[in-house]
């Protein structure tokens, strides 16, 4: 359930990376003063175990498919909810990098969604509740599989959140809700079934791992709340603010053009001495009128015929234009590949 | 691998194994790419870390509907390449083999967005199959910009631009570790896989039990693993800090490479040049 860079607005990005940046600052700020450089390793490797466990697959029991681990409250887990946040935001970067994975600028959602939830919200909130101070192999399959799906509805229903908001996809909230979180129920179950199998054999084998993850001694203080609800409160505000304005205009900056410029687009005649001096005026122009198209109005009007439908001549120059566009790029390219050659670099 | 033939060969089990080392074997391609020495490799990491990120903010804060005004955008994943020697045909063999969230949730536009746009004469087009195609080639711009910018930069030179731009050193130690040992593993675990799937002749011994034992056994390797490293790295005087041999330097070229493509994106974002292009053109032929 990566978020991907094809379906955010800037804002949404930009928001969404300021609140996860912040949470990394913090989580770098905690580690560095709670604990050892021992962590860092630890940490680490710990990560790569995760991408490591990722190829080993098991088979749901109940059904033909296999699933496998996808890590966050794993981490967790063995981590606590600083460390773990810092290392599942190392694993998404690697995985938008290198297996393009949701993108750079949609890297702030994913270490959201996939880190903030299990790390600050399922891990303290129910993990830590249900296991409480006895913990028995019962409640911690309890804890391990309920944590695992909590974070992922919550993760899923944030992707919904910022999709919708973003406006890219045309799917409605509502709709939206209801294919994500029933396939995310079942991901949710099916993760807390393998975090469960694994941190019951850890449980079973080395006690003594899952009893320093959880020593308040390695981890600084484990309540997080205040600062992470004072987050949370800030992100809402400033994503709230900037939605509006995305969602009153299609994004700030053409909301920013219109108010600089100061006009809406004029209906532009479509032929004859009209249309050639609206071609001068279009290549001379500060703003051409496709700068604001009929979509920053609103829906779009109900009568294909209407005036927004752009007409065969301009989706032909769109075409044509675009076609040329493509092919000087590529031209580009060659260009350079020949002179690169040429010189011999 | 297990491709015996007569027993029950685990095929699905095969397919997903071999899907998976292509693709960590691809990572290190990454790397052999990232090793050259061309002109783009050699700008400061800095420079092409912040010009990416201009690039991609540009790129999707388009309206959703817009096509033609994308399509100047492509030239700087064409400089990149062209001048970084990055094989176009890998990267787009990257970009099609992975299954994109964003094609799953784009596909609905079509279904749901059906009011006519584009009129190509009496083709009328839906504004969900424009804005569908619009975030197609978002997602080439913006992912393939991402893949582009580790294959000219490199991880560790990334990590390192991403220090000196102020992300605290714990996370950025932390993440140049992670990929380090990121092979490690992934061999160890597909040694894990394939021993199972030799001797479980088809889905025996794939249960949840099983798995259990393990993925944890594997999870406790590491753990030792992490110590060890830790004691080594001890013997060897790290401070936690990691140090790169090649030193950054930022200069004119990386000023000049950051201030000209940004102020292309920031044209290309108010000007379309392919409408006014192609207006031009069939206006000539009328």
């Amino acid at each position: 359930m990566h978020m991907a860079d094809a379906l955010i607005s800037p804002a949404v990005g930009g928001t969404m990376w300021a609140a996860s940046a912040g949470i990394i600052g913090y989580c770098s700020k905690k580690v560095r003063d709670d604990t050892d450089d021992q962590k860092i390793p630890l940490m680490a490797v710990v990560g790569a175990f995760i991408f490591a466990a990722q190829m080993i697959n098991f088979t749901i029991p109940g059904t033909g498919s296999s699933g496998h681990i996808g890590g966050g409250m794993i981490l967790a887990i063995l981590l606590g909810p600083y460390a773990a946040f810092l290392t599942m935001a190392s694993v998404l970067a690697i995985q938008a990098l290198f297996f393009a994975d949701g993108g750079l600028l949609a890297l702030g959602c994913n270490i959201f969604n996939l880190g903030f939830f299990p790390c600050f919200i399922a891990y303290p909130l129910i993990y830590k509740n249900v296991i409480g101070n006895s913990p028995g192999q019962k409640r911690l399959f309890a804890a391990a599989a309920i944590s695992a799906v909590v974070a992922l509805q919550l993760g899923a229903f944030s992707v919904v959140v910022q999709t919708v908001i973003s406006g890219v996809s045309a799917l409605p909230f509502g709709a939206f809700v209801l294919v994500m979180q029933p396939i995310h129920l079942a991901i949710g179950l099916v993760e807390g079934l393998a975090t469960t199998a694994v941190v019951a054999f850890v449980w079973k084998a080395r006690p003594d791992i899952l009893n320093a993850a959880t020593d308040p001694a390695l981890l600084g203080s484990p309540s997080p709340r205040k600062l992470l609800i004072g987050l949370l409160a800030a992100t809402v505000a400033v994503g709230g603010i900037l939605s509006w304005f995305a969602s009153a205009n299609p994004d700030g900056l053409e909301w920013a053009i219109f108010m600089t410029a100061g006009t809406k687009d004029p209906a532009a005649p479509q032929q004859g001495v009209h249309a050639a001096m609206d071609k001068v005026q279009q290549k001379t122009a500060l703003l051409p009128d496709y700068g604001l198209k009929s979509e920053d109005a609103g829906p779009p009007p109900k009568d294909p015929n209407s005036g927004t439908v752009v007409d065969t001549g301009k989706t032909v120059a769109g075409l044509v234009g675009g076609t040329l566009t493509l092919l000087m790029a590529g031209l580009i390219g060659f260009i350079l590949k020949r002179r690169k050659k040429s010189t011999g670099a | 691998m297990g491709r015996g033939r007569g027993c029950r060969c685990p095929i699905y089990f095969n397919f997903t194994m071999a899907k998976i080392d292509k693709n960590y074997f691809d990572i290190g391609y990454m790397d052999t790419l990232a090793c050259q020495q061309t002109s783009i490799h050699r700008l400061d990491p800095r420079a092409k870390l912040i010009t990416t990120l201009v690039f991609i903010t540009t790129v999707v804060s388009f309206g959703k509907y817009e096509i033609s005004a994308l399509i100047p955008f492509f030239v700087y994943p064409v400089f990149l390449c062209t001048l970084g020697n990055v094989p176009p045909v890998y990267l787009l063999k990257k970009l099609i083999l992975v299954s994109p969230f964003a094609v799953m949730i784009g596909i609905f536009n079509p279904f749901i967005d059906r009011e006519i746009l584009v009129k190509l004469g009496d083709m009328g087009l839906s504004g969900g199959w424009i804005s569908f195609a619009s975030i197609i080639i978002r997602f080439v711009l913006t992912v393939g910009a991402a893949l582009i910018l580790i294959a000219v930069t490199g991880f560790y030179s990334v990590c390192a631009a991403l220090e000196k731009l102020g992300t605290p050193r714990v996370f950025v130690v932390q993440l140049m570790f992670l990929y380090r040992y990121l092979f490690v593993l992934v061999d160890e675990a597909s040694r894990l896989v394939r021993a199972r799937s030799l001797r479980a002749l088809g889905d025996g011994g794939a249960g949840i039990k099983t798995y259990g034992s393990l993925v944890g056994h594997l999870l406790l390797r590491t753990i030792d693993r992490a110590q060890r490293i830790y004691l080594a790295m001890c013997c060897r005087g790290f401070d936690g800090k990691i140090r790169i041999m090649k030193p950054l330097k930022f200069g004119p070229l990386e000023i000049g490479f950051i201030g000209g493509w940004s102020a292309y994106f920031i044209i290309l974002r108010f000007y379309n040049i392919p409408a006014a292009l192609g207006g031009a053109i069939t206006e000539l032929f009328r």
